[in-house]
């Protein structure tokens, strides 16, 4: 199977936001306290109940002012910093479509993944347990597409075989965020703007320091992980189970 | 709307003024964006940048309430430039008409055209009217070059239309203005159409029947009336609205667009003789005179079939108008306001919170004995006793509340703004105790004729003879499960006896295949003239889901059904030339094959203009063509800027006539009740406001504030303004801001923005704000309507009210 990719048509958003909604509806996500701080966006940013949300930026260059709107979402990065860091094998996964999941009940709440993101993506739940946009991955894989694409009114959000989808974008000639960057971004932009209106990163990277943790220390790291695992158990065992912070602790002293 | 949501994809350019497309109907987008992809040029015109303005390809500001000027701008550019398509007017216009030698315009009488009673703030209408033969078919000028004929006094009237004088009433920078007329005045050749989406930002004015107006006016100069891409659309709010005016909304008609009887109508033949339109030109095919068949077989659907020609079918049990009566949403409430209404159903509505000056509207609700609120969720309205600076004690106000299913819960058919009724089914039972509103009228029905019965009461009869078919009856006479179905057929219309028409024999009991064969006899019923053709021996027609578009142009003929007969595109003959040839070949939308039309049903049947026996293209209208020079306005035949009722510059720019004329004024300055107030040119309320939704929430907000997915983005009230004005004030982004009118206050979130700008007008520097109305304080926290700042007055022809253009002041919250 050819990799599956989002592309997000900005020249298409209108902000109706269907696909915030639709996002919350499939998923079960419930509604967040909200205020107006002086502008639609809301929530102001993503969180552990909004997978996606409609970012609106307001530009002025040489005199002509753009009202310019963003889904912000997981990019299901080809080079994924989140399941480079993750030590919890299959915690964060890539699916067959090359979509990236996440497996909470392998989730150990190390929150490695949030420093390994290079676009600030992966959130925290009330359980302590790693959430944010899984492509909806029950409905790919029966078939059918995303919420939000299926929402979306204009065609902004478009879910497909990557090859298609870049090569009917490219036919646009208007700039393709993330075609290459991080071995292709699962979820591509095709701007009517430059990536930096939209306060996109120029070159998107993982954090050198995942590299180091990937190559060089995770190996120890894991070996250290579980060693760190059997030394609680026997901590458990002779003290008691409050300690266990000190395991988070330790892992993190670890990076 | 003439055309058809699908149909804008058809456009070359697309106007979107006077609505906010991209938000309110977002759907319209997939639409807009399409034709976008096709080369097509969108235009944004508003006050406040917004999301459609986002993906236009030109964006021009103007103050609210200025739209005659700036379209009586691009009127003078189009004919100046004799940018218009000749052929297309004279052959289906009145452009080449001559109109009386006594008619003036307000360029030589101050802002008035001939006519006017400053006593009654009445026209006499006698010089409103055209040169016409022995006959009495109006004389034409082909050329159209008499100084007399209408396109030469629309030349002379627009001609104070510089883009000069029109920036310095609108505040659009001239560069601006000159851009859109010449983007939208390209389409006035054959083959290329422009379209015009609006809403409620053109009607809710006192001139606001007269800006749609001047759009027809600028759409009929080029040809883009009744082609694809064209036409005038207007975008309705409520999925069912267009629905809901064609079966009598409104207190002036009745279904399918009859007017309301009169009392000085005191029978049916006196009322087909006065309401029936006339004309003397054999060219004309006038629609309208079949208005008895429609009349009396609408008759013959509401009442009891045993009723005869002797009883007028039951005309007396009609309701009747008062002459002169006008019984619109801003005079009811007046009245309420007043006592004299002790009744009042609020159905499916939430006027504490839509209705303008809604402070007197929650006042009005005091003085009612009963009330009955229908709506799904409790609101502003429904407990209205219990609102903002209300006393329940002192309130006397019986209110009952009445649960309802909502729109997924109930079958039936909704029409869309391009005229589409479509099926829809049920797709869950409705919670609780909530029911369907046919059963609960059909519940209330069967109540009062059993009162009516038992007890007796004054003229029982216009509820005890109703016709009251839909569904079994049980041994008590009561209907326990209404037939959905059986109301769209009656709405269709049958056969009452048997009846030959055109060598075909129609049993009794059959349903009418079209409007066509409606009698006046009394031998055929229909609910809506213009729905017959709906419900037919063939089925269903508005549960049809056929996808073909033989067309090409996206007509989709076997996908729902449309009004009238399925015609997709209104006004489609003027589609064409003289010989039915389309003006635009590449889409063409009906064309003369030699034997017959092809392609959309046509707008009547008959040949090519060429052709002897043939009758003009637009039927609806006694004269046969459409009116550029429309005497049916109550403040002229051509529309004329005036400023809002209340407006921030002394004195109209164009005249020494300032409002409207024709308007009623419900406080003249001096009496009238305090609600009534308003305040024009007053230092005390310096800024112009507008109101509007929001995506986020529909209408009122009573469902969409219920949806908590829905306030997490849109939480609550808010009023935008520019930067420049908030540091004027002493208001950051985000700060809470005191709004107030004279008619009352609310509290919102500033959002200081550069999508609003300052106007600059006469010299000074004009601030407009705007607020949306989707809130109100039966949610907690989100803030209150801002209808409680608009005034009580309305529209001269229609009495919609000024929603879109007041007055307010703003201070920062302490």
């Amino acid at each position: 199977m050819g990799r599956k990719v989002f592309m997000i048509d900005t020249s298409r958003c209108t902000a109706c936001r269907s696909c915030q909604v639709a996002c919350k509806q499939w998923n079960k996500l419930p509604a967040e306290a909200a205020v107006n701080r002086g502008s639609y966006e809301n929530p102001p940013q993503l969180t552990a109940q909004l997978y996606n949300k409609i970012e609106f930026i307001e530009t002025e260059e040489n005199g002509e002012f753009k009202w310019l709107f963003l889904n912000k979402r997981c990019l299901h990065c080809g080079e994924a910093g989140c399941i480079k860091v993750c030590p919890s094998v299959g915690a964060l996964y890539r699916t067959a479509e090359g979509l990236v999941g996440f497996d909470q009940e392998k989730c150990i709440s190390c929150n490695y993944c949030v420093n390994g993101c290079p676009f600030d993506v992966p959130r925290y739940d009330a359980n302590n347990k790693v959430t944010k946009c899984h492509g909806c991955i029950d409905r790919v894989a029966a078939g059918l597409q995303p919420a939000c694409v299926k929402a979306c009114p204009t065609g902004t959000l478009l879910f497909g075989e990557q090859d298609k989808l870049l090569a009917d974008a490219k036919k646009t000639g208007r700039p393709i965020y993330g075609e290459k960057a991080l071995s292709g971004l699962g979820a591509m932009y095709l701007l009517s703007d430059k990536p930096q209106s939209y306060n996109l990163a120029e070159n998107p990277k993982i954090p050198t320091s995942i590299f180091l943790w990937k190559d060089v220390i995770k190996p120890l790291g894991i070996l250290g992980f579980w060693g760190a695992v059997g030394a609680t158990l026997l901590h458990y065992v002779t003290i008691g189970p409050e300690q266990l912070e000190d395991v988070e602790y330790q892992d993190k002293e670890g990076e | 709307m003439t055309n058809h949501w699908i149909d804008i994809r058809n456009s070359d350019v697309i106007l979107i003024m006077g609505s906010n497309a991209a938000e309110n109907h977002p759907i319209s987008f997939k639409y807009v964006l399409e034709a976008k992809d096709k080369g097509a040029k969108l235009l944004s015109v508003d006050p406040r940048f917004t999301r459609t303005s986002a993906k236009a390809d030109l964006y021009a500001p103007l103050r609210s309430g200025t739209d005659i000027a700036f379209l009586g701008g691009m009127i003078k550019y189009i004919i100046e430039n004799e940018l218009y398509h000749s052929e297309y007017m004279q052959l289906h216009t009145n452009a080449p008409f001559l109109v009386n030698p006594d008619f003036k315009m307000p360029g030589d009488l101050d802002g008035l055209f001939s006519g006017y009673d400053a006593d009654t703030r009445k026209y006499d209408k006698a010089t409103w009217s055209f040169q016409r033969d022995a006959d009495g078919v109006p004389l034409r000028d082909p050329s159209m070059q008499n100084p007399n004929c209408v396109l030469q006094l629309l030349k002379k009237h627009f001609s104070r239309y510089s883009v000069a004088v029109v920036s310095d009433i609108t505040g659009t920078p001239e560069e601006k203005l000159t851009e859109v007329y010449k983007i939208y005045a390209s389409t006035g050749v054959a083959g290329k159409a422009a379209t015009i989406m609006y809403a409620m930002g053109w009607t809710q004015h006192t001139v606001g029947t007269q800006n749609i107006r001047t759009m027809a006016i600028i759409q009929l100069l080029l040809g883009n009336i009744g082609v694809a891409g064209g036409g005038v659309n207007a975008l309705r709010g409520e999925s069912n609205v267009q629905g809901s005016t064609d079966h009598c909304l409104l207190f002036h008609i009745l279904p399918g667009y009859l007017p309301t009887p009169k009392a000085s109508w005191p029978d049916l033949a006196t009322y087909i003789e006065k309401s029936t339109p006339k004309t003397n030109d054999p060219d004309s095919a006038n629609w309208w005179a079949n208005r008895s068949k429609y009349i009396t077989s609408l008759l013959r659907a509401h009442f009891d079939s045993n009723l005869t020609a002797a009883d007028g079918f039951g005309y007396d049990l009609l309701p009747k108008l008062d002459d002169g009566q006008n019984a619109s949403w801003l005079m009811l409430f007046d009245r309420m306001f007043k006592g004299d209404i002790k009744g009042f159903f609020a159905w499916g509505q939430n006027p504490a919170c839509s209705g303008s000056n809604a402070n007197k509207v929650r006042k009005a609700l005091t003085k009612l004995d009963w009330m009955v609120a229908v709506n799904l969720f409790d609101n502003e309205t429904a407990s209205f006793w219990k609102g903002p600076n209300m006393d329940p004690a002192a309130i006397d106000t019986e209110v009952f509340f009445l649960p309802i299913a909502a729109s997924f819960e109930k079958e039936g058919s909704v029409t869309n703004s391009g005229r589409w009724a479509q099926w829809r089914y049920q797709a869950a039972p409705p919670l609780g105790n909530s029911r369907h509103d046919s059963e609960v009228m059909n519940e209330l029905q069967f109540r009062v004729a059993q009162l009516y019965k038992n007890e007796g009461g004054a003229f029982p009869d216009a509820i005890n003879k109703l016709s009251w078919d839909y569904g079994f009856k049980g041994v008590d006479g009561k209907i326990h499960h209404v037939d959905i179905h059986a109301v769209a057929k009656e709405i269709n219309g049958y056969f009452l006896q048997d009846t030959e028409i055109k060598g075909t024999l129609y049993k009794k009991g059959e349903l009418v295949p079209s409007f066509a064969f409606l009698q006046d006899d009394g031998s055929t019923s229909s609910g809506n003239w213009l729905y017959c053709n709906s419900y037919t021996e063939k089925g269903n027609m508005l549960a049809r889901r056929g996808q073909s578009d033989p067309s090409g142009v996206g007509l989709y003929p076997e996908w729902s059904w449309c009004w009238p007969v399925n015609r997709r595109i209104l006004y489609n003959r003027a589609s064409v030339d003289a010989n039915g040839q389309p003006w635009d070949k590449e889409q063409p939308v009906i064309w003369w094959t030699g034997s017959g039309w092809k392609g959309d049903v046509p707008d009547g049947g008959w040949k090519p203009l060429s052709q002897p026996g043939t009758k003009k293209s637009f039927i609806m209208l006694p004269d046969g063509v459409a009116s550029i020079f429309g005497a049916g306005m109550a403040e002229g035949p051509f529309p004329e800027h005036y400023e809002p009722l209340e407006c921030p510059i002394e004195k109209n720019p164009l005249s020494g006539t300032k409002n409207n004329p024709t308007i009623k004024l419900f406080h003249d300055g001096k009496d009238g009740l305090d609600e009534d107030v308003f305040y024009s040119c007053d230092q005390r309320y310096p800024y112009v406001a507008t109101t509007y939704r929001v995506t986020e929430h529909w209408q009122t907000g009573v469902m969409t504030r219920n949806i908590p997915w829905l306030m997490e983005m849109q939480p609550s009230m808010f009023v935008e303004m520019n930067p420049e004005l908030a540091k004027e004030k002493g208001i950051k982004n985000g700060d809470w801001v005191k709004v107030s009118s004279g008619r009352g206050e609310v509290d919102a979130v500033a959002i200081v923005t550069k999508r609003f700008r300052p106007f600059k007008v006469q010299g000074t520097t004009i601030h407009q704000v705007g607020l949306p109305w989707c809130y109100g304080w039966h949610t907690p926290n989100s803030g209150d309507s801002a209808n409680l700042l608009t005034p009580t007055i309305g529209d001269a022809n229609t009495m919609i009210p000024e929603t879109k253009a007041f007055q307010v002041n703003i201070e920062k919250r302490g």
